[in-house]
């Protein structure tokens, strides 16, 4: 037992590609997705609707405008310009001050600014909606001190075109749900599917050695590997792109190891029934990955799809544990939350890895 | 039944429409180097993985020292080596890991069973640091034994170990299986050379799936009961058609440089045969009669069966 992980992270630690697999497309991945979201935005193009008009909205004009994240495109006068403003493409926000606003803001609080953000590019609307928030509330604050506690202006903001702002925190969780099950999985059949290209699985199945032997001698090193891996994409969102980190460490490392395992025992499940490396990474990527990116709600919410696919969505194991990881690192939430989730992963992976162990052949076909 | 190291019985197996092979029935005593001689698709490989338990019969029973591989394949697998005819070893490994590899799924090491792959072993230690893929066809042979060894089976099954080895490799191979042999342990080989059959104690011609014959190599050799010449002349290529049409030919076939020439039972038919082949316009006629070889044996058998 100790002799076959030893080989096993001999074949990995001498291979070039997987070493890369293993450890260069993390990172590589994690900062893709951390630079394509993090974008500073400069002089972003907006138009400003001012039915007001007065000291106030055009000292929160002058504002946003001085603050280097704005430029002015347009100044529209009309409700109904604002649609043909965005058509043109290249305004991404409408800033609308109401009818007396400076009065309002004084006798009848509060007076309200809308945004109308061009949310079809989520990430940037939810920042630009961000930046134009922050901005007022600091004029409010010079302005008016901070004894009030009434808020005297209210900022409706409108998500034009992704009214739900979805997947603004989810690049790492996705990352990680989709890296691990790539690795986990992937690289767990490829080197059984290997074993048996190679004709090395004959020799090892005439071994006295048991079915369980060596899933688990298999298993153990792509175990820590891919624990290492999630430990670095975490060190990664944490420190590079200041990922928000709420919830219990441990829970989390803990639920990622489950998540691993549950991704091994998939691909040890792949790799029962391909006889060759190429079945097995095609297996790998039209089973896993697609239906992982797709379906787990990383790149499109599950609330949006059609039923059918939102059923579907529940046999995929990612959609759990992208809840799981959301739960624990976006809102805080301890096992008494996501037990649920917790429970369906652990039964995915009691399934797959009995049905691997039933499946593996103990005899050539 | 303890009295045979490997029993078949019956042993049918096809896949799909295809017969692999039928009606195998052959016992092995214990410490025999038995061989299976026959060409590339007689059924050798499909035979030793249903000896390694690799596969299952159709049909027919087969019990490696009282263990049926059908039931008792746990058992077996503890007391055989098996050495595929494709080189099996982790090529990115090198030639000690797979050795300590091998040693250690057997639960034993290196060193407990040192003395029995030592003469193989010895001769590639010097390079026992490189990678297995980068051995030399014979040094992977001679790698591949010693991981089929480590463990000290009880049977050892060899399927096809010579071939894609040079000829001086083979022969060292076949030496040291003599030395093995002198430590009791059974040895089940399979060839396609039939020069290796007189290397075995024993052996089996086999051919599409049928054995043909079993015996010591000397009785094979001895129960060759035709006359045997080799043939040559100016024009050796209408000869072998020409040679078929005689009516005394039982066979013909091309033999390195000649035409090995089977005439029908106890006839002398060297006069008519110089006369016919005159007739057919050869000229430089050389007739000699030939000893036969296990080859020569094989093709007899062959042509008889048909």
């Amino acid at each position: 037992m100790k002799g076959f992980i030893l080989k096993e992270f001999l074949h990995i630690f001498r291979d070039l590609r997987t070493m890369l697999i293993l450890f260069g497309m993390p990172v590589a991945q994690v900062l893709l997705f951390g630079y394509a979201i993090t974008n500073e935005i400069n002089n972003a193009q907006i138009a400003i609707l001012d039915h007001s008009k007065d000291p106030v909205t055009q000292e929160i004009t002058y504002k946003l405008l001085s603050s280097g994240y704005f430029q002015l495109n347009d100044q529209l006068s009309d409700a109904s310009e604002i649609e043909q403003a965005f058509k043109k493409g290249k305004i991404k926000q409408v800033v609308v001050f109401e009818p007396n606003f400076a009065q309002k803001m004084t006798k009848d609080p509060p007076a309200v600014i809308q945004l109308i953000t061009d949310a079809s590019d989520p990430n940037t609307a939810n920042l630009l909606s961000n930046y134009t928030q922050a901005i007022t509330g600091d004029y409010l604050r010079q302005t008016s001190g901070s004894k009030r506690n009434l808020p005297v202006i209210n900022i409706e903001t409108t998500m034009q075109y992704n009214p739900e702002l979805r997947g603004v925190f989810m690049f790492v969780p996705g990352t990680i749900t989709i890296l691990l099950m790539l690795i986990s999985a992937m690289m767990t059949s490829i080197s059984i599917a290997r074993e048996k290209e190679l004709g090395t699985m004959e020799v090892l199945l005439v071994s006295p050695l048991k079915p369980l032997h060596i899933i688990v001698g298999k298993v153990i090193p792509y175990v820590i590997l891919s624990f290492i891996n999630a430990l670095i994409i975490l060190i990664l969102a944490a420190t590079v792109f200041g990922m928000p980190f709420q919830g219990s460490l441990v829970l989390l490392l803990l639920q990622s190891a489950l998540f691993i395992v549950m991704a091994l025992s998939m691909g040890i499940f792949i790799s029962t029934v391909s006889n060759n490396q190429q079945t097995a990474m095609l297996l790998s990527m039209f089973v896993l990955m697609l239906p992982t990116i797709l379906l787990s709600g990383f790149i499109f919410p599950i609330e949006n799809m059609p039923l059918p696919l939102q059923i579907l969505s529940n046999i995929m194991p990612s959609k759990w544990f992208i809840i799981i990881i959301k739960s624990i690192m976006l809102k805080g939430l301890g096992i008494a939350y996501i037990w649920k989730e917790t429970l369906i992963l652990i039964g995915m992976t009691l399934f797959f890895i009995g049905m691997s162990v039933k499946k593996f052949k103990i005899r050539l076909d | 039944m303890k009295g045979f190291a490997v029993q078949i019985e019956g042993l049918h197996k096809s896949y799909k429409n295809v017969v692999a092979l039928q009606n195998i029935t052959v016992d092995i005593k214990p410490g025999e180097l038995f061989g299976f001689i026959g060409p590339d698709g007689a059924g050798k490989t499909t035979l030793f993985r249903i000896l390694a338990s690799l596969i299952l019969p159709d049909k027919g029973k087969v019990e490696l020292m009282g263990y049926n591989v059908v039931q008792h394949y746990k058992e077996i697998r503890q007391r055989i080596g098996y050495m595929p005819g494709r080189f099996s070893l982790y090529q990115d490994l090198t030639v000690e890991e797979n050795l300590r590899f091998f040693a250690g799924v057997h639960g034993t090491t290196i060193e407990q069973n040192y003395a029995l792959i030592k003469d193989i072993y010895s001769q590639i230690e010097p390079f026992k640091n490189r990678p297995a893929g980068k051995l030399s066809g014979g040094m992977k042979q001679k790698l591949a034994l010693s991981c089929a060894l480590i463990h000290k089976p009880e049977i050892l099954l060899l399927d096809e170990p010579t071939t894609g080895v040079d000829a001086v490799s083979r022969q060292e191979f076949w030496h040291m299986l003599q030395n093995l042999k002198k430590s009791g342990i059974t040895i089940l080989v399979s060839t396609p050379y039939m020069d290796e059959a007189s290397l075995c104690d024993r052996v089996a011609l086999i051919q599409k799936g049928e054995i043909m014959k079993v015996a010591e190599p000397e009785v094979i050799i001895n129960d060759f009961d035709h006359s045997l010449f080799g043939i040559r002349t100016n024009k050796m290529f209408p000869l072998l058609h020409d040679l078929n049409e005689f009516k005394l030919t039982t066979t013909a076939y091309r033999f390195g440089d000649t035409i090995h020439f089977v005439s029908s039972k106890d006839a002398n038919p060297k006069k008519e045969l110089i006369s016919w082949l005159e007739l057919k316009g050869h000229q430089n006629i050389v007739i000699q009669p030939v000893a036969p070889t296990i080859e020569d044996c094989f093709i007899l058998q062959m042509n008889q069966q048909n």
